[in-house]
């Protein structure tokens, strides 16, 4: 057990104990906080993983975006110090059952299949990498894919225009 | 099952993740918090296909870029439900599902 590993402990428990917490506090400004920090974890494990563009971008999209958009919409949509509904017991119990199952399940097929690693030699992954391959034009070139995530992105802003936009009421 | 952190302990995070959020997509009744649920299942799936590119394609970078168009859309898809969810309490002065179910009957 070396610092690595403890490193990876320490930042898994850390995603997954705030997770849990995010999905189960009837406090909704409280779950918007432990999500991020549970994607801050996950962030974590990039840069653990030796990702670090991947980390970086997470860290970006999610916890700059994403988070504060939804902590945002919290404040416009929600009264300050409320909690949410209570849930009906037995609709916990049910989920809670149905999720452990489920992930008992899963768990036993991915321990039981045996994946074999390949020797092939590592690359790097850093931005140059991913910038020439993700623009590139020939065989496993991304550059299809990247003009048409541009053009989602650019519908996606369109329509959040539209469907936010506050109709004005009729001239008589 | 050894103590050095592998391929099976992220797979096994990245489980994890994906049913707590499972869960609460199932318990919660606030949108908001439908869609932190959502976002959890998304980021289980990105751990996922990190970890296969490290450990079992080390000379390809597929699940990188699979990783960052999920992000893009990820994104795109926050952005829009979250429109979704100001128009609807706009009309309905709430954000609850049980109050949106005129396309029920």
């Amino acid at each position: 057990m070396n610092g690595s590993s403890i490193i990876f402990y320490l930042v898994a428990a850390l995603t997954l104990v705030c997770a849990v917490l995010s999905v189960s506090t009837r406090h909704i400004f409280r779950a918007a906080i432990y999500l991020l920090f549970t994607l801050i974890g996950i962030a974590g494990i990039y840069f653990w993983l030796d990702y670090q563009f991947i980390a970086a971008v997470q860290i970006v999209v999610y916890v700059g975006g994403i988070v504060v958009l939804i902590i945002f919409s919290i404040f416009l949509t929600q009264q300050a110090g409320e909690k949410l509904a209570k849930q009906k017991i037995g609709r916990k119990i049910f989920s809670a059952l149905a999720v452990f199952c489920a992930f008992a399940l899963t768990m036993l097929q991915i321990y039981q299949h045996d994946f074999v690693e390949t020797s092939a030699p590592h690359i790097g992954n850093t931005v140059k990498d991913i910038g020439g391959q993700m623009l590139s034009t020939g065989e496993n070139g991304y550059a299809l894919p990247f003009e048409v995530v541009s053009m989602l992105l650019l519908a996606a802003m369109i329509g959040c225009i539209v469907i936010a936009l506050r109709s004005k009421p009729e001239p008589k | 099952m050894n103590i050095e952190p592998g391929l099976y302990h992220l797979l096994f995070i990245s489980g994890a993740l994906f049913f707590i959020g499972v869960y609460g997509f199932l318990t919660r009744r606030n949108l908001i918090t439908i869609l932190m649920s959502i976002e959890l299942i998304l980021n289980s799936v990105n751990i996922n296909f990190i970890a296969f590119n490290k450990y079992l394609w080390p000379h390809k970078m597929d699940g990188l870029f699979f990783t960052i168009f999920i992000i893009a859309i990820a994104a795109a898809e926050a952005a829009v439900a979250i429109a979704i969810i100001i128009n609807l309490y706009r009309s309905h002065k709430s954000i609850d599902v049980e109050s949106a179910e005129e396309l029920k009957y």
